[in-house]
């Protein structure tokens, strides 16, 4: 009988000390936020553009941790999707998008200022106030800070938006690999 | 004046290597006193496991390459596919039928090879595959060695070539089979004649000392590394001087292993494969040195009498752990890695 | 112990090593035996305004400006920059872009001078006492002389010598390796000015004060080792002789073998103490200093077998490729491949109007034999050669794999920013594989993926605020509604607290019969204008009304004491005119009724509080009562100057369904729609114009034809929309 008594109340203890334990740990290392959301934020492009049927990135990323399906980023390309299945440890997806060819490039807004006829529209539509201008004055771009996500081009009353693609640097091609030679046989202009 | 186009191309503009393919040819003319040995100890079977063994390898990498869509002449003048084939047919006993090793070398080029990419993604020595695989299934057959220095006759080769009824090998046992049947038996091992040549087990010494030639000329033509072949051999020395001095009866000394069997062949041909070996400095020593040990285990302890394949084929699978554990440290990330 | 004995086995005078390397050809004899040589004079100069690295100089001439020899045409920008002069005297005939030598080859901003022939040169300031200087002013020199690093990379040195506070260094190096093959520019340098070298370093010891200096030069120049030695034989500074090894001339390299030294990872240097100059770059200083000499001339090699005088040539800077080569007796028909800098690292040249530059050590115009075509790439055999001389101890194989397979980060993490493209890997690779191609491929994707991660970044940082500030101004609003309604409340209750007022009610009255005369009288005048037959009663009850408002105000004045009256109500007006018409009057007299009863309502408002002053400021005076009535009347008159604002609200509102129920649109659509009848005109007015001249008579026939509708368009759509606005009475303010 003492014997029953005793595992009771030793079980009892350790239950209370781990308890105890489990609360301060708790209290002590309490995670601030979410990190996995912090850091697929991080990956995800940031054009805030609503592809994804979210209104931003960080919605977007928030419905990710909470199990939506990871390749409906079409802004950030395959590589993100692909970057998001690594960090989640989620089978790698095909990118969900239209399909279109140009979808990888990137653009910018460009709006024909002769045209605008200032009605202040994109502004409101701008997720990341890349376009300055006034009330019944000409708005221009900011083009370092456009992330290209066109939400502009459909408020514009007299469709003075156009998305450029961006100049971008021609990079280094990859080399064309097993079985080309690097060369290349170049006329020479002068001599 | 006329306008010629110049060349335009990425740095550097010079190269210092010989090509892949002059490698590869490097490599086929150092087995010739291997080659040479061999026939000059066993007849002409040898000669003709080659001969076959490297057609048959040639023919199932152009059905491959055909098969995978890829340009035939670039992949087959690089002779990667010839050097698995001369390497396997140098492995196979003499008097081999032709059906085994058209098994052996098909299986290594199209399975342990093409299938995994080709050239250069090959995770298994393909050779040491083929004769893993033979091995296996066939183990009357692959430890059916003649007695050195009583060569058969052509006729006799050719029949046992293509397995013609009424052709047989008489088998005799090589030295490491001898030594393994009577270990720890001092007089007995004391009367068999194969152990007892002039360095180590008779005739077998003279094949090892001729792949050791063709070996050292390799490595001073700086074709191979000397890491993985001074490896291999160290790893199987070591633990062999140790054990010998412990029980010599149980334990065969350094000089007989060193010179019995597949060692140097191992050590300076197969072992240094480089598709499939660590790709560190510093790993490639601890690769070889762990196939020295392995094998030396394994020829002590283990069920064969030979076990340079396995041990190849174990440390290739150890071969990313190992790259892993030895990238050497970058320059400038000394102190931060620290 | 064992590594003394090894360093002495390799005649080496450092006890340090680097890792890897590799032993390509020389080929510096062509070269190294005939003494420097005067470069071609050039008929025409191309400057590249960006011959350095950093950021490009800012042109201080202009086209058709004369410029003498030596003079700055333009200036350093920022700080990693340095100036340009002119090479010779001559004309600036174009700023603009011309091709420019390099491994992004393309055009660049370039000053294009023609030279006058005359060679004259402009005024030099030298500085033979330059130990009075101060080292801020020696860098500034530096900086406006032009110099930057002549090794290869052209690093500014004015920014390399420019020490931060509290930076200090312990060593400076002279890097006299010149360890690619073919390029003996610095060689021969050393054999025939070792003395001004000497100079040069003791100019950078006495900027840097470091406390020791090393010389690291390769063992395969005997000559250059010889003559330095002489030069230095007073000074203190210490030769050291490497066993020739490529890549031994690498800045990071050369201080490994001669410090022990590794510099971490995306750091400088200097930020370790140490400073490592080119011998070329100590003469070129010690000319600018002593002499005031800017930079405009330097060392070029020209070798090849495709030319007949190899050497080395004190080429001008900007003088065209073709010349130099030329110059140097060009085999054309011999020619394949011609290459800027060495063998290793050096670029191939397309275009052989491009100038020499600093950083042009070398040209190598080679033939068939000497430099093939590269072979076809071939599989990695995983060889591992290439880890073996990789002098950065990287696993190029790896990052070849990553690269080829567009795993940058995988790359980055196998330390690709580390690879200085020595190139050692590529040619010891026996699959001839172009590693380096594969590598600057992959760092230049990295920099890209970089780029798109700032701005990723900044793009999520302005969403947010504008989140936030949209967050913000929501609840502002909120709050200012809720404080309204709240005060709204209070005064409501307060007023139906107090008992009625009369004269409130009285002021009530006179406006509104103010209103409806005015109302009344509107109508008249429109009835009259019409013709309207009820004209003449209309104006009848317009005089009615007003006398009815001036009995209203005569008494108003005695409103707060005077009993209330009974005031006929203002009768309905303009019972003939419009709906529209009506409303826009009734809005017209409800404007100017609210905008009275409002001012009313702030004039008493300011007399309530100017009374709580001074009551505030004499307690004793006994006013209460007033003060208390007074804030009754205030809170009086804002109550019918709400009672105003809300009527002529409804009213608005009504106007504005109104017009969207007729119309379909509201307001706001019709003026769009006006404003885009406009673009839309404006647009196909430009078009007509800039088509004048190149389109056929059919089609600007059509266009004018189109033109015409549109105007018509335009007009309609702004007629429509002024109309609504009057219509509505809703007057835009």
């Amino acid at each position: 009988m003492t014997a029953v008594l005793i595992a009771v109340l030793v079980l009892l203890a350790l239950a209370a000390l781990f308890g105890a334990l489990l609360g301060y740990a708790s209290d002590k290392f309490r995670v601030e936020g979410d990190p996995v959301v912090e850091r697929i934020d991080a990956l995800l492009p940031q054009t805030q553009c609503g592809q994804c049927g979210h209104p931003g990135c960080r919605p977007y990323a928030e419905a990710v941790a909470a199990g939506e399906i990871h390749n409906r980023c079409p802004p950030g390309g395959q590589s993100t999707a692909d970057a998001l299945a690594e960090l989640l440890g989620r089978e790698p997806l095909a990118l969900d998008d239209d399909g279109s060819a140009d979808a990888g490039e990137k653009k910018v807004a460009f709006i024909r200022e002769a045209e605008c006829i200032g009605c202040t529209k994109c502004i409101q539509a701008c997720p990341v106030d890349a376009i300055v201008g006034a009330a019944r004055l000409m708005h221009t771009v900011i083009e370092d800070e456009c992330t290209g996500c066109d939400l502009c081009v459909e408020p514009c009353p007299v469709d003075c938006i156009d998305m450029l693609p961006l100049g971008e640097r021609s990079p280094a091609g990859q080399p064309d690999g097993i079985g080309h030679s690097p060369a290349q046989r170049l006329a020479v202009t002068n001599l | 004046m006329a306008r010629k186009p110049l060349i335009n191309a990425p740095a550097p503009h010079t190269a210092g290597a010989l090509g892949t393919a002059a490698v590869m040819r490097q490599v086929l003319y150092t087995t010739l006193p291997g080659l040479a040995t061999l026939v000059w100890l066993f007849g002409a079977g040898p000669l003709l496991n080659v001969l076959w063994a490297a057609l048959v390898a040639l023919a199932a990498e152009a059905l491959m390459l055909r098969l995978r869509g890829r340009p035939l002449a670039l992949h087959l003048s690089d002779g990667s596919a010839l050097v698995t084939g001369v390497l396997l047919g140098l492995s196979l006993p003499p008097g081999s039928p032709w059906w085994l090793i058209l098994i052996g070398s098909g299986f290594a080029i199209m399975v342990a090879k093409q299938l995994y990419g080709g050239l250069g993604m090959n995770p298994f020595n393909p050779a040491m595959v083929g004769y893993v695989v033979l091995l296996v299934s066939f183990p009357l057959a692959m430890t059916r060695w003649a007695e050195p220095g009583q060569p058969f006759s052509l006729s006799h080769s050719l029949s046992l070539f293509l397995d013609l009824p009424g052709a047989d090998g008489f088998s005799g046992a090589t030295p490491l089979d001898t030594f393994r049947t009577w270990v720890g038996n001092a007089p007995l091992l004391a009367e068999q004649p194969i152990l007892h040549g002039h360095v180590a087990g008779a005739g077998w010494e003279w094949v090892n000392l001729a792949f050791l030639a063709g070996g050292l000329y390799l490595l001073a033509r700086r074709v191979i590394g000397w890491r993985i072949p001074v490896g291999v051999l160290l790893g199987l020395a070591a633990p062999a001087v140790v054990a010998n001095l412990v029980d010599p009866l149980r334990f065969a000394g350094p000089l007989f292993h060193l010179f019995s069997g597949a060692t140097m062949l191992g050590a300076f041909f197969i072992a240094t494969d480089p598709v499939s070996a660590s790709t560190t400095p510093r790993g490639r020593l601890i690769y070889a040195l762990l196939i020295g040990v392995l094998v030396w285990v394994i020829r002590s302890f283990g069920g064969y009498p030979d076990a340079l394949a396995f041990a190849v084929l174990l440390l290739n699978l150890a071969v990313p752990f190992i790259d892993y554990y030895t990238r050497p440290t970058a320059y400038g990330h000394r102190s931060k890695r620290q | 112990m064992i590594r003394h004995l090894w360093t002495r086995a390799r005649r080496s005078e450092s006890e340090y090593d680097f890792p890897g390397g590799v032993h390509p050809p020389a080929h510096k004899a062509r070269s190294n035996a005939a003494p420097i040589r005067v470069g071609p004079p050039p008929d025409r100069l191309v400057l590249p305004l960006n011959m350095h690295l950093g950021a490009p100089a800012r042109p201080r001439v202009t086209v058709g400006e004369r410029v003498l020899k030596g003079q700055r045409i333009a200036d350093a920008q920022g700080t990693v920059s340095t100036s340009v002069h002119a090479s010779t005297s001559g004309t600036v005939v174009a700023i603009g872009p011309h091709p420019v030598p390099g491994t992004a080859a393309g055009d660049a901003l370039c000053i294009v001078i023609d030279s006058d022939g005359e060679d004259r040169w402009g005024p030099l300031e030298p500085w033979p006492d330059y130990r009075r200087a101060a080292p801020t002013e020696l860098v500034q020199r530096l900086r406006q002389a032009g110099i930057a690093g002549l090794g290869g990379a052209g690093f500014p040195s004015a920014a390399k010598t420019r020490l931060g506070e509290g930076q200090r260094v312990h060593t400076l190096i002279i890097n006299a390796a010149e360890c690619e093959p073919y390029i003996t520019a610095d060689d021969r340098l050393m054999r025939e000015r070792a003395g001004q070298i000497a100079i040069g370093i003791d100019i950078l010891q006495h900027l840097l004060n470091p406390s020791r200096t090393l010389i690291g030069i390769e063992d395969d120049k005997p000559e250059a080792i010889d003559a330095l030695r002489a030069a230095m034989s007073e000074r203190d500074c210490e030769l050291r002789v490497v066993p020739t090894r490529y890549p031994s001339g690498g800045e990071k390299q050369l201080i490994q073998l001669l410090t022990g030294l590794e510099i971490a990872s995306g750091t400088l240097p200097s930020q370790a103490g140490v400073v490592c100059q080119n011998v070329a770059t100590a003469y070129a200083i010690k000319r600018a200093v002593i002499d005031g000499e800017p930079l405009i001339s330097r060392i070029t090699t020209v070798t090849g077998d495709a030319v007949a005088r190899p050497g080395n040539y004190e080429v001008l800077l900007g003088t065209p490729v073709e010349q130099l080569l030329q110059h140097a007796g060009l085999d054309r028909h011999r020619l394949v491949r011609l290459l800027m800098g060495g063998p290793m690292m050096g670029f191939t040249l397309s275009d052989t109007s491009v100038p020499v530059v600093k950083i042009s050590n070398c040209l190598i115009a080679a033939d068939a034999r000497e430099l093939p075509e590269p072979p076809p790439e071939q599989a990695c055999i995983r060889c591992g050669d290439c880890a073996t001389v990789c002098p950065a101890s990287l696993l190029p194989q790896q990052l070849y794999w990553h690269a080829r397979c567009d795993q940058f980060e995988r790359a980055r993490q196998n330390d690709l920013i580390d690879c200085i493209e020595c190139g050692a890997c590529a040619y010891v690779c026996p699959s001839h594989i172009p590693l380096v191609h594969y590598y600057r491929y992959a760092k230049q994707a990295l920099r890209a993926h970089d780029d798109e991660q700032i701005k990723a970044d900044r793009a999520r940082l302005r969403f947010e605020a504008r989140q936030a500030r949209l967050e913000r101004e929501q609840a502002e609003k909120e709050q200012r509604r809720r404080a309204r309604l709240e005060a709204n409340r209070d005064r409501a209750a307060a007023t139906s607290a107090a008992p009625d007022h009369h004269g409130g009610n009285q002021k009530k009255q006179l406006g509104r019969a103010i209103t409806a005369y005015k109302a009344a009288q509107r109508a008249a005048a429109t009835a009259e204008a019409q013709g309207a037959a009820n004209a003449v009663e209309l104006r009848q009850r317009a005089s009615d009304l007003k006398q009815q408002a001036d009995r209203l105000q005569g008494r108003a004045p005695q409103a707060d004491t005077a009993p209330s009256g009974v005031v006929a109500a203002a009768p309905k007006a303009t019972p003939t005119a419009t709906a529209s018409d009506q409303r826009e009057r009734r809005l017209k007299a409800l404007k100017s009724a609210y905008g009275r009863a409002h001012k009313q309502y702030k004039q008493a408002h300011a007399a309530l509080q100017r009374a709580q002053r001074a009551q505030a400021e004499h307690p004793q005076s006994n006013d209460h009562n007033d003060v208390a009535g007074m804030e009754q009347r205030v809170a009086q008159l804002k109550a019918r100057a709400d009672q105003e604002r809300a009527a002529l609200d409804t009213l608005m509102e009504q106007a504005k369904s109104d017009l969207q129920q007729r119309a379909g649109k509201d307001l706001k659509t019709l003026k769009v729609e006006a404003a885009r009848a406009e673009v839309a005109l404006r647009r196909h007015a430009e078009r007509l114009r800039a088509g004048r001249d190149s389109a056929d008579t059919d089609t600007l026939r059509r266009w004018d034809a189109e033109l015409k509708q549109l105007e018509r368009e335009a007009h309609r759509s702004r007629e429509a929309l002024t109309q609504a606005v009057r219509a509505q009475g809703l007057v835009e303010d």
